[in-house]
């Protein structure tokens, strides 16, 4: 999506009108689509990009979902089905193949579709426009640039949903679920998988699912880089060296599979001018879950990568109740209070408290940057609120009760871990 | 047997130019190209600026190809529908010893004949770029310099040779030939042909082909690497002006600018190598560029990279473009292009044509050029006119009319990195995360690059 431009021939006659726009139609989405129109805020309209709603369990055919939602095990586009059905049910509307291409005063959507380009402006905006893996060029891989070098999203897509195999026998960047999941679509679609590498100490998807890969003999390399990639028109191997002793190695595969390390989409706030927080490269948020402009709200995987579909669920439910009764009475909020990531902590949101209102986040949630093994603390004007031990790594879900924090005036708080490396 | 009067050696930017040019005088052009597509070679990775010769050496060769060719561009680029971001230059100079040197590069940009430079003192230069690092102490403004479309341009040259009569042959590597005092027979990796001319323009391979079709070669090329990152729309608000360092002897040395496409770029390095073949980026040199890009524009810290890429260009043992006339044999060699070679195109295809018919050629006015898509981020593209099916790729707003398009047009793409340059599709920040699945569905079967169906 692009910042507009002057040439835009926007329709000003509204073709739309709303109370509430939801950006994006995922689980966040959909969820809070659903709860706002039973909540009876007004006209719902969901804007989705794709040519079907669902977000990014369309394509994930091997996964569970729907435990928390729909006390049942469903795939992953039954499950988007059962999402747009109920928000549908619900009274929301769903526009799809709708391109927001920015968020203006009022709040007011600049909207792309096959009919036009229109403005539509609401009462509040919710960006769920969920996260994406980081790329090839995100992580400056060294070696060329031939075909084969794809997310796992867009593997699964081709597998899931056009029946087509990228490659045959790639090696995965990434030990996160996702990776597991990876191969599990690679074994599908009749597949093998050279390798798993991974740049920290050692796996980052709990256990039993980093049992996979020994289970399928697939070799993991830990504390390793990609130091090259080999191939003129299709990749034909990596060269990959180690972190410690500097050793490089040769693999042979047809295809390199960047997985995990979701950062959030928002390059839509970004470009209409809202502050994104630096750690989680999402919105910056207070604790209703609004961001920096006046009337926009974000919530799901927009926020700082991913999560599961259930939580995403979830949080959408948790923002349109709480959009739902800013919407209704003023929501007074007094002051705010700044949090900071500190020393080991990757990213914590939100990323501002109020005093007021209903709350969307009822914990800070934080993830660490890095294995550790220590004291969890949250200080404010060098006072401790707040500390416990903890053993976790990276993409571990950590959270911590604002119940639990006596907070007093308006001075930040601070949250660091302990060295101590596990 | 089918008798050509030129053939092309090498469909980059110089072959393209001139086998439109050649094509346009009449002449039956044939293009021989080693790669699959138009533009493989040296000039894929190139900074896309249109260059006014302002710091060209004093009466040469490249200085008068590169304001001819400036020239030509700037009059025929409306009827092809090709952009111009008129973004001017700054040669911003950030120690003391380069604020020293500004004048003389104004001087010497006022004898090649670049007229409208300016001197900035460092507070002008702060009005004007507000994002630049205060460490700036001053810049040579160069209001001529200019941002375009790497790549459409050559497709459009293409296009309208195909159409005024050239012939493309793709994956068609030259491997020897003979010449009979009339005609030149080249036998290539798919079949034998003959012309009654040869222009080569192999770029990293102009030495080679010497070697293989006259038993010498007249220079020697030292490949150099270029690498590129590309940062994510969002900075190009931090930026107007392309900003250039202040040359040395050897290198233009590293560019921060916009891009046509609404993104902004810093590279190249200059990294010489022997391979002609593996252009790599390495994580470490583009660390350190991109440490460079964010000193002098700090705003870029916040910003993510969206793509990284390199090129290599065919630098030789000398600086200047390599001519080798040879009439006798009816030969000539347009080497060792190497930066300002895609603002020089236009004017070397203009020399060709002058060398080979002997004359100063008008192109006639027939076949029309053809109408490019606009692929720049600053006019209107597909998406902004109603009527497409979907938008396929939301990061650069490609619609399925386009892809459609594309897919139908000539040269063709023959695999999914020529539908990329064709339509930006899968060339933004998620790098097809979003839409390789859709794209595989609509293009797999006839793209390579795109798997195989299950």
């Amino acid at each position: 999506m692009n910042a507009p431009a002057a040439f835009l021939p926007v329709v000003e006659t509204p073709a739309e009108t709303a109370d509430v726009l939801i950006v994006g139609g995922g689980p966040t989405g959909l969820a809070a689509a659903a709860r706002l129109a039973a909540l009876g805020v007004g006209r719902v309209v969901l804007l989705e990009r794709q040519t079907e709603t669902g977000g990014v369990p369309r394509h994930c055919g091997h996964s569970p979902f729907g435990m928390r939602e729909f006390s049942r095990i469903m795939g992953g586009r039954a499950y988007g089905r059962r999402l747009t059905e109920t928000a549908l049910a619900a009274g929301a509307h769903i526009r799809l193949r709708h391109s927001v291409l920015a968020v203006e005063a009022g709040p007011s959507l600049l909207i792309a579709s096959p009919e036009g380009v229109y403005r539509c402006r609401a009462r509040a905006v919710l960006l769920a426009t969920g996260a994406r893996e980081t790329t090839r060029a995100g992580l400056l891989a060294s070696g060329s640039r031939p075909s084969g070098i794809i997310n796992t999203a867009a593997l699964q897509d081709m597998v899931y949903l056009r029946h087509r195999r990228p490659v045959r026998n790639p090696v995965i960047v990434g030990t996160e679920l996702v990776a597991m999941s990876a191969i599990l679509t690679m074994r599908g679609a009749g597949g093998t998988v050279a390798a798993l590498i991974e740049s920290g100490p050692k796996p980052v998807a709990r256990r039993p699912f980093r049992w996979l890969p020994p289970l399928l003999r697939i070799p993991v390399h830990c504390g390793v880089e990609i130091a090259d990639i080999i191939g003129a028109s299709q990749v034909e191997g990596v060269k990959i060296r180690n972190f410690t002793d500097g050793s490089v190695r040769e693999i042979a595969c047809d295809g390199v599979l960047f997985s995990g390390r979701f950062t959030p989409e928002a390059a839509l706030l970004r470009l209409s001018g809202g502050r994104i927080a630096p750690g989680t490269g999402g919105p910056e948020i207070d604790d209703h879950a609004r961001t920096s402009l006046p009337g926009v709200y974000a919530a799901g995987n927009a926020l700082r990568g991913a999560e599961t579909a259930g939580w995403c669920w979830a949080e959408g439910r948790r923002v349109a109740k709480v959009i739902a009764t800013d919407l209704a009475g003023a929501a007074a909020d007094t002051g705010a209070i700044a949090v900071h990531a500190g020393e080991g902590i990757k990213y914590v949101y939100p990323q501002k408290l109020t005093a007021g209102g209903q709350k969307s986040f009822s914990h800070l949630e934080l993830r660490l940057s890095d294995w550790i093994c220590g004291e969890l603390s949250v200080t404010q004007s060098g006072v401790c609120l707040y500390n416990t031990r903890i053993s976790s790594g990276p993409e571990r879900r950590v959270r911590i009760p604002r119940a639990q924090l006596p907070i007093s005036g308006d001075a930040p708080l601070v949250i660091s871990v302990g060295k101590g490396k596990s | 047997m089918d008798i050509f009067d030129i053939a092309i050696i090498g469909a980059g930017a110089v072959g393209c130019a001139a086998a439109r040019r050649l094509a346009l005088a009449g002449c039956r052009v044939l293009v021989l190209e080693k790669g699959t597509d138009i533009l493989s070679g040296a000039s894929k990775a190139n900074s896309a600026i249109l260059h006014t010769g302002f710091d060209a050496p004093e009466g040469s060769l490249e200085l008068d190809c590169m304001q001819a060719g400036y020239r030509e561009y700037l009059g025929l680029r409306a009827d092809f529908n090709l952009p111009l971001l008129e973004t001017g230059a700054m040669v911003v100079a950030w120690n003391e010893a380069e604020f020293l040197r500004l004048p003389q590069l104004a001087e010497i940009a006022r004898r090649n004949g670049v007229a409208d430079v300016a001197l900035l003192e460092a507070a002008d230069l702060r009005r004007r770029e507000p994002n630049l690092d205060p460490s700036a102490l001053g810049a040579l403004l160069v209001p001529g310099e200019y941002v375009i479309d790497p790549w459409s341009p050559f497709l459009g040259y293409a296009r309208q040779a195909i159409a005024a009569g050239a012939v493309f042959s793709f994956k068609d590597e030259v491997l020897r030939g003979a010449f009979d005092g009339a005609c030149w027979t080249v036998e290539t990796v798919k079949a034998r042909w003959t012309a009654r001319h040869i222009v080569n323009c192999a770029g990293l391979g102009g030495d080679l082909i010497e070697q293989r079709l006259l038993g010498d070669a007249s220079f020697e090329i030292r490949p150099r690497k270029g690498q590129f990152a590309v940062y994510d729309k969002a900075a190009s608000r931090l930026v107007d002006a392309i900003i250039l360092p202040v040359p040395t002897e050897t290198t233009k040395g590293v560019v921060l600018c916009r891009t046509a496409f609404g993104n902004v770029i810093i590279g190249p390095t200059a990294e010489e190598q022997q391979d002609r073949d593996r252009p790599t980026v390495e994580r470490a040199e583009l660390q350190k560029l991109l440490a460079r890009a964010e000193a002098m524009l700090p705003g870029l810290k916040d910003i993510p990279v969206t793509a990284v890429y390199a090129g290599l260009r065919p630098a030789t043992e000398r600086k200047e473009y390599r001519i080798r006339h040879e009439p006798d044999r009816h030969w000539l060699t347009v080497g060792g292009i190497r930066s300002t070679g895609m603002t020089a195109s236009l004017g070397l295809a203009q020399l060709v044509a002058r060398l080979i018919l002997g004359k100063d050629s008008v192109p006639q006015d027939a076949p029309k050029p053809p109408v490019m898509p606009n692929l720049a981020e600053h006019l209107p593209r597909d998406w902004s006119t109603p009527g497409y099916g979907e938008i396929l790729c939301h990061c650069e707003m490609v619609t399925d009319r386009e892809v459609t398009a594309a897919l139908a047009s000539s040269p063709p793409p023959r695999d999914l990195a020529g539908l990329k340059r064709r339509t930006r599709c899968a060339m933004g920040r998620c790098q097809g995360f979003n839409c390789l699945g859709r794209l595989s569905e609509l293009a797999g079967d006839r793209l390579a690059g795109l798997g195989e169906a299950l």
